[in-house]
């Protein structure tokens, strides 16, 4: 009986152990084929990583394409936040392995992509993508060329400067709420700062005029031509007077109030701001038009509207490149869809989906007069197209990303823990160092 | 002629050597060689696979990282000699200490109330209720979840505008409180969200080791008069003296290790918070790396939190030693 049972027992553990080597067996092929990028069907797998909103995804470019190309398959990834995204991908350009055929770069980054990247990068000239870079304004594509000429990314998005604010919050404040009139309203930044302290005095609770310091303080230095290099490739953050006077102005808004003392894109408090109405406003370079439209949803179509940035002024923050790493092994079908991507029906079609504002010249001119329902029929394309006219050539420089970040975060400690302005910029300032060394 | 072969089983094991079967002497001396060498060495084989995989996974990334820290390595660069600059950057470095400091902190606040809790559920559980089965089996629930979910669900809950947490406070008249961006709020978050994870671990733990107290214990002590709470004070605690060393050893280990938590608390970024509120030594570290770039430095922060911790364990240790030394010689008065 005994001699039975355990007899069985065996047999069962045998045939088990058994099914489940083979499902395991067989699991690992299919995947591994996956990844070598050939299905049984002859199809090529083009991976795709992202950060933020690209906007392709939600403008359902990857199906248009894969409806015009069968042979292609495109698996997308987005990391949400750039800050965690370019890390690991540095990781993954150093190993020699795991990086997707195209992966986004952001302008921030781009400089050191072409100062220190460009054997771990393909040239685009090379490729069927090489004859897209003359369509571009010639500081978006200067800025992705290396020395010696290598193109590394392929221009998707530039980020024009405006100011986003609810409306309906503005009302119950007292405050004007055309755009016309805001703009006459606004001369220059300590305007904008008079017009926050008047939010303040008629605001209903719970409510703040802006977001965070650090998002007022990134809007200020977008109209900026030097940030923190000079035209020789100096790191002038410490001497850029513009620079001081911004991170001062943005500490005074955050000490006096006049924000919400969010960390944007990381605090799960700043995702639920759009539609709670933590916040009354919030610097709009064209791709947050995307965030404020997934982050507060339907039901805040109708609430928000878009004026220029105070005195008229252009900037620009933020925009990025498509790249494809030297390790892809697909790298002409890469460059055939970045090709198409950056095309420009594509970027029109991205920017009136998720307003991500085009890089490419013939793009540009087919934006113009795109209106937006969800801005109360603002007509977002003029004003970026303005925006974008108006913005000076900024200067890039390898640890942009780096002092962009080490800014915000010493400004959200003047906001948050009370520290000193002064002590903050110190600090900030010697976190850059650090880094750069 | 008296044999002088080993009484071997008819089945041997070692296919026969010898070119001539007729000679006695080479074989058995070939073949009493391999027995002995097999007997001498087999443990060592059957250990083998697993060290061969501690060699390469352990012990060679621990020592490459010695060779790491002497140099100044940057991601994507080659490395050059700079000798103990690393170390002395690392100790002449406020940020380090501010680490140390909110390792220490953070770790005690998450540490003590744990392995309290964990005690009193256990001897909670110790009686006979209904459902104990149940009870015990949903206790280790926690432990089984991913720390970035959890960890990113806390963070919504701790979240300052619409976390349950606030809510909750708010029911007693409390006002909202920051937690991601406070200096203590913070802490005690993640110290909140390690709590959770692991008190019903260490309860189990605990269960286990009061099994082994001789229920006759008890029972004399009752008949002596004991009231419950001196029942645990005199007879469950001493008796679980080594489980509790066990679990003390493993939460500072865990504590003095503490990344995931912090990490996703302050949303994947390292820098624990703007003014490095809730920045763990693994954080330091990871910034250091990765963040920064700057692998030798990284690495030294590493080889400085094995140091600790391997003190912190001994020290553990010989406070033990030492209290049990002075419970002997001052004999048995409980």
């Amino acid at each position: 009986m005994d001699t039975r049972r355990t007899r069985t027992t065996a047999v069962i553990a045998a045939l088990t152990s058994g099914a489940l080597v083979l499902a395991a067996c067989g699991d690992g092929e299919s995947a591994d084929s996956a990844e070598a990028g050939e299905t049984a069907g002859g199809q090529t797998t083009l991976t795709v990583a992202l950060f933020g909103t690209f906007g392709y995804e939600e403008s359902g470019l990857f199906e248009q394409y894969m409806e015009e190309n069968p042979d292609i398959v495109i698996e997308y990834e987005s990391t949400q936040g750039e800050d965690k995204y370019w890390p690991a991908l540095q990781t993954k350009l150093n190993s020699g392995s795991g990086t997707a055929d195209i992966q986004g770069i952001e302008v921030a980054r781009i400089s050191e992509v072409t100062a220190n990247q460009a054997d771990l990068w393909t040239d685009l000239r090379d490729t069927a993508a090489g004859e897209r870079v003359a369509d571009y304004v010639d500081w978006k594509a200067d800025a992705a060329t290396t020395a010696d000429g290598q193109v590394l990314g392929l221009g998707t998005d530039i980020g024009p400067m405006g100011l986003c604010y609810r409306s309906d919050l503005f009302e119950e404040a007292g405050l004007p709420t055309d755009p016309a009139e805001l703009a006459a309203q606004l001369g220059s930044w300590e305007d904008f700062l008079a017009l926050g302290e008047q939010f303040k005095a008629g605001a209903p609770e719970g409510t703040a005029f802006h977001d965070s310091a650090g998002g007022l303080y990134n809007a200020i230095v977008s109209t900026e031509e030097q940030i923190y290099y000079d035209a020789s490739g100096e790191l002038v953050l410490e001497s850029n007077q513009a620079l001081r006077d911004a991170f001062d102005l943005a500490a005074q808004a955050g000490q006096d109030g006049l924000t919400a003392k969010l960390e944007q894109f990381v605090d799960p408090s700043w995702d639920a701001g759009f539609g709670s109405g933590t916040f009354a406003s919030i610097a709009c370079p064209s791709w947050m038009i995307g965030y404020i439209k997934g982050k507060a949803g339907d039901s805040g179509s109708g609430k928000w509207n878009i004026t220029t940035l105070p005195g008229g002024q252009g900037g620009n923050w933020g925009g990025a490149y498509l790249g494809i790493p030297a390790a892809s092994e697909h790298k002409e079908e890469a460059a055939e869809l970045i090709a198409w991507l950056t095309d420009a029906e594509q970027q029109a079609a991205v920017f009136a989906n998720v307003g991500n504002f085009p890089s490419n010249t013939s793009a540009i001119e087919l934006v113009g007069d795109t209106t937006d329902e969800y801005f109360q029929g603002a007509p977002i394309g003029e004003v970026f197209t303005t925006s974008a006219q108006n913005a000076p050539t900024q200067i890039l420089g390898p640890n942009d990303g780096v002092a962009k970040n080490a800014m915000v975060q010493a400004l959200l400690s003047v906001e948050v823990n009370g520290v000193d302005p002064a002590d903050a910029w110190e600090a900030g300032v010697s976190q850059v160092l650090n880094q750069v060394r | 002629m008296t044999s002088t072969v080993p009484v071997r089983p008819a089945t041997s094991p070692l296919p026969p050597t010898e070119p001539h079967p007729a000679a006695q002497p080479p074989r058995r001396t070939l073949r009493s060689r391999l027995f002995r060498w097999e007997a001498t060495s087999a443990p060592y084989v059957y250990v083998a696979p697993f060290f061969l995989l501690f060699a390469a996974f352990g012990l060679f990334p621990l020592v490459y990282t010695v060779w790491v820290s002497l140099h100044e390595f940057r991601l994507n660069a080659e490395m050059t000699w700079v000798g103990l600059d690393n170390f002395v950057w690392l100790f002449t470095n406020a940020k380090f200490y501010n680490a140390l400091l909110k390792t220490f902190t953070i770790g005690v606040l998450s540490t003590v109330p744990q392995l309290l809790l964990a005690l009193g559920l256990a001897h909670l559980l110790n009686y006979r209720m209904k459902a104990r089965n149940f009870f015990r089996i949903s206790m280790i629930m926690p432990y089984a979840t991913s720390v970035a979910a959890s960890t990113l669900v806390f963070a919504q809950i701790f979240g300052r505008d619409g976390g349950f947490a606030n809510w909750m406070l708010s029911l007693v008249g409390i006002g909202a409180v920051d937690w991601r961006n406070g200096d203590l709020a913070a802490q005690i978050a993640i110290a909140v969200i390690v709590t959770w994870r692991w008190t019903g671990y260490n309860a189990l733990i605990y269960l286990a080791g009061m099994q082994s107290i001789p229920y006759e214990l008890y029972e004399a002590a009752s008949l002596d008069g004991a009231s419950r709470w001196q029942q645990f004070r005199y007879i469950t605690l001493p008796g679980l003296r080594p489980t509790i060393l066990f679990t003390v050893v493993v939460s500072t280990i865990g504590a003095t290790q503490l990344f995931g938590e912090p990490l996703l608390f302050g949303g994947g970024v390292p820098n624990g918070g703007a003014v490095n509120q809730y920045q763990t030594v693994g954080l330091f570290m990871y910034q250091q790396g990765w963040q920064y770039g700057s692998l030798g430095r990284a690495a030294a922060v590493a080889w400085v939190t094995f140091v600790l911790i391997v003190v912190l364990v001994l020290v553990n240790t010989a406070v033990v030693r030492l209290r049990t030394a002075q419970r002997l010689t001052e004999g048995e008065d409980r």
